[in-house]
C-alpha cells in the first residue's frame, strides 16, 4: 500500500484503493453475504418476512442432508467433477508435454491457435455442437456402425456425454498451466534421466510430474471448479440419469420458486469445492499464490 | 591398452548446417581425454554423437569395439555429466546418486548403500539426506559425477562442467575430476573451451575448430609442435610473423621477413618460395639474449601478472610483439617507450604454411 502511494501518489493511489475496495465489497463480500443470508432463512410469503418465523436456522441445509436423491446426486457431483479434472489432465498432459519439450515454435503458435478458435465461440454452442455430434443418429453413431464397431447406434447422452463435454471445455484451463510448467523444465533433467537408463515411464513420474506439479495442481482445481459448477454441459448432454447438482440449485431457484433453499445448496456445494480445493493443494504441497501464477 | 572410444570419419548435419565434418580419433581406455576449441566449433556435437543424443549422418562410433549405431543414450556404457550438471532439484542428493541404479531395478537398501559409498568417495559422507539446492557449487559438481559414476559407465563424457564455477573453485575441481579419473580408471571424455583446463587436466586433446580436427595430441606435443595455424595461436599465446620460406635444411626452415632472416622448426606442407607464417611462444623471446633471431620492438606496456610480467611492443611493420619475462628478471627489462631486441633460438619457433 505505502508502495502504491509512493508510485502513484496520494490522489491515484486513493483512487486505486477506492476501485479495489469497491470491487471487493460490491462483486465479492456483498452476493456471498446475501448468498449465506438467503441460505440460513425460511422461505416466506412477502407477509411473513420480517415477522416472528423470519429467523436465522440451518433447515435448509439439513434439507439436504435428509433427502436421499439430491445427497446422492450431491457426491456424485463432486467425484464426477474429480473425475472430469482427471480425464483432461490425462488429455493435456502428453500435448502439454510435446508442445512445451518438442515442438518448434511454428508447430506451437498453430496448435495453440487452433485450440483456441473453437474457446472465441460461446460455450452453449460449443456444447451445442457436442449435442449433435453425440445425437442417437448423430455423425459419431454413424462413423462408429460404418467402420463395423458398434452394431447398433448407442446413447451417449447421460455420464459418458457430459464428461466429454466437459472434458473438451476445460481443456485450456488444464493445458495452459500445464504447458507452463513443464516449458520452466530445463531440457537436459530429462536428458539426464534418459541416459541414466530411465524409461519414458519413469523420466515423467520421477522428473517432469514432480517438476510440474505447481502447474498440474492449478489446472486441476480450475477443472474440478469450473465443472462442480457447470450447468450446460450437463443440461444439454445428460440424460434423467446424470443429474448434475447445479440443475437442482437451478430448480429450486426457477421452478421451485424457493430461493432460499436454493442458495443453501449453492453455499454447500461452495463450501465443499472449497474444501477439496484446499485438501488437494495440501496434499500436492502446493500454496494458493502459486496457483494464482 | 584397449581402445575405448573410436570415431571413424564421424559427419554431423543439421538441415543444411554441415556441424562436424570426417573426425575420427581414438581414445584409450582410463584415458583422460579433452576435446578443445572454441564455442561453435562441434565439439558438443561430438560428445552428444558418443552419448547417444544424436546419430550422426556420417561415420561410426564404437565403445569397447562395439558399433553404437542405432542405441540411444540409456543403451550405451557411457554417463554424462551436463553442463547445468542437471541435478533433480527436487530428489535428495542420495536419489539422485542412486537414479540410475533406482532405473535399473536395484531394492532400495541397495541403492541407498551404493550412494553412500559413492559419498564417501567424493568426500560428501553424510549429505545424503540434504536437497542439491542446499549444497554449494563444487559439491554440486562433486555429486553431478557421483550420479554418473553410480551406473558404472565405461566412459564419462564431460560438457564443459565447471564453466559456472568461480577460477578458485575451478582450479581444485581441475585436480579433484583429475584425481578421481585416476583412482576410478573410467575413461574421461572432456569438453571445454580453456586451453589452460584441457592442457593441465588431460592425457591427450583433440583441438577442433569448424567441426573440423585439427590435430590430437599430448597437452606438451599441442603447445610445441602445433600441425596447423589454429591449434599455433589457439594453444597458448604466440607471436606470429610472416614471410618467404627461402631454405629448408635438416627440419628447421629459414623465412624472410619485414624483421629479416629467421629461423624456426619447420611444420609439415611447407615448400621453399611459398608464403608461411613463424609463431614463436612469448617465454621463448629473450631481451637482449643471443641467437641468430632477433625481433625488435618499441615496448609499449608491461602488465605484470605475479610469476611473470608480459611486455606488449610494437614491431617495426607496426605488428604487435609479446614476451613474457619472469618476475625475478624484472630488474633487468627494458622499460616503456624503450626499443629492446628479442633473440629466441631456432627450436623454440615453428614454420607453418600458410591457410
Amino acid at each position: 500500500m505505502t508502495d502504491l502511494y509512493k508510485r502513484f501518489g496520494g490522489g491515484l493511489g486513493t483512487l486505486f484503493v477506492a476501485l479495489v475496495a469497491v470491487w471487493l465489497t460490491g462483486m465479492v463480500l456483498a452476493p456471498n453475504i446475501m448468498m449465506i443470508d438467503y441460505a440460513l432463512k425460511p422461505n416466506l410469503p412477502p407477509a411473513e418476512i420480517g415477522g416472528p418465523r423470519d429467523v436465522y436456522s440451518l433447515d435448509n441445509i439439513l434439507y439436504l442432508a435428509n433427502e436421499g436423491v439430491h445427497r446422492a446426486i450431491f457426491f456424485k457431483t463432486i467425484w464426477a467433477s474429480a473425475l472430469v479434472a482427471f480425464v483432461t489432465f490425462i488429455v493435456c498432459y502428453p500435448l502439454a508435454y510435446w508442445l512445451a519439450q518438442n515442438a518448434t515454435q511454428n508447430q506451437t503458435a498453430i496448435v495453440l491457435l487452433a485450440l483456441t478458435i473453437p474457446f472465441w465461440i460461446n460455450e452453449v454452442l460449443r456444447t451445442l455442437a457436442w449435442y449433435i455430434l453425440l445425437a442417437f443418429r448423430g455423425p459419431l453413431n454413424a462413423l462408429l456402425m460404418s467402420l463395423g464397431i458398434i452394431d447398433e447406434p448407442v446413447r451417449w447422452y447421460g455420464d459418458g456425454g457430459v464428461l466429454a463435454g466437459m472434458t473438451y471445455a476445460y481443456i485450456l484451463f488444464m493445458l495452459f498451466p500445464v504447458y507452463n510448467a513443464i516449458e520452466s523444465l530445463e531440457k537436459s533433467q530429462i536428458e539426464a534421466a534418459r541416459d541414466l537408463g530411465a524409461s519414458v515411464w519413469r523420466t515423467h513420474w520421477r522428473v517432469v510430474i514432480p517438476h510440474a506439479k505447481a502447474g498440474i495442481a492449478t489446472g486441476c482445481v480450475f477443472t474440478f471448479m469450473l465443472a462442480a459448477g457447470s450447468y450446460v454441459a450437463p443440461a444439454l448432454l445428460g440424460a434423467p440419469g446424470s443429474r448434475w447438482f447445479t440443475e437442482i440449485i437451478y430448480n429450486w431457484f426457477f421452478e421451485g420458486g424457493d430461493w432460499n433453499r436454493g442458495a443453501a445448496y449453492a453455499l454447500v456445494l461452495l463450501v465443499l469445492c472449497l474444501t477439496v480445493v484446499l485438501v488437494t493443494l495440501r496434499i500436492a504441497r502446493v500454496s494458493l499464490t502459486e496457483v494464482a501464477k | 591398452m584397449s581402445h575405448s572410444v573410436e570415431l571413424h570419419s564421424v559427419g554431423m548435419s543439421f538441415g543444411r548446417t554441415r556441424a562436424v565434418s570426417d573426425v575420427s580419433f581414438t581414445v584409450e581406455a582410463g584415458e583422460f581425454f579433452s576435446i578443445l576449441g572454441p564455442s561453435g566449433c562441434g565439439k558438443t556435437t561430438i560428445l552428444r554423437i558418443v552419448a547417444g543424443f544424436l546419430q550422426p549422418t556420417d561415420g561410426a562410433v564404437l565403445i569397447g569395439g562395439q558399433d553404437m549405431a542405432g542405441l540411444g543414450p540409456d543403451q550405451r556404457p557411457t554417463a554424462m555429466i551436463f553442463q547445468s550438471l542437471a541435478l533433480f532439484p527436487l530428489m535428495p542428493v542420495w536419489e539422485n546418486i542412486a537414479f540410475g541404479l533406482e532405473a535399473r531395478g536395484v531394492a532400495k537398501a541397495e541403492r541407498r548403500k551404493k550412494a553412500d559409498e559413492l559419498l564417501h568417495l567424493i568426500a560428501l559422507d553424510g549429505y545424503g539426506d540434504r536437497m542439491p539446492g542446499e549444497l554449494s557449487g563444487g559439491q554440486r559438481q562433486r555429486v553431478a559425477i557421483a550420479r554418473a559414476l553410480a551406473v558404472e559407465p565405461q566412459v564419462l563424457l564431460l560438457d564443459e562442467p565447471l564453466s559456472a564455477l568461480d577460477l578458485k573453485l575451478r582450479q581444485h575441481m581441475r585436480s579433484e575430476l583429475r584425481s578421481l579419473q585416476k583412482r576410478t580408471g573410467v575413461t574421461f571424455i572432456y569438453i571445454t573451451h580453456d586451453q589452460s583446463e584441457a592442457l593441465a587436466m588431460s592425457d591427450r586433446v583433440a583441438v577442433m575448430s569448424d567441426g573440423i580436427l585439427q590435430q590430437v595430441g599430448a597437452p606438451r606435443e599441442l603447445y610445441d609442435n602445433p600441425a596447423t595455424p589454429f591449434v599455433a595461436t589457439f594453444v597458448g599465446e604466440t607471436n606470429i610473423i610472416a614471410g618467404e620460406v627461402s631454405a629448408i635444411d635438416n627440419g628447421i626452415a629459414t623465412v624472410e621477413s619485414t624483421h629479416g632472416r629467421l629461423r624456426g622448426r619447420a611444420g609439415d606442407g611447407l615448400a621453399v618460395g611459398k608464403t608461411a607464417r613463424l609463431y614463436v611462444r612469448p617465454e621463448a623471446l629473450e631481451p637482449d639474449g643471443n641467437g641468430g633471431n632477433r625481433l625488435t620492438a618499441e615496448i609499449e606496456s608491461i602488465d605484470f601478472e605475479g610469476a611473470f610480467a608480459l611486455a606488449h611492443g610494437r614491431l617495426d611493420d607496426g605488428g604487435e610483439l609479446v614476451a613474457s619475462i619472469a618476475s625475478t628478471r624484472l630488474g633487468h627489462a627494458p622499460s616503456i617507450g624503450e626499443r629492446a631486441s628479442f633473440a629466441f633460438a631456432d627450436v623454440n619457433a615453428v614454420v607453418l604454411p600458410d591457410d
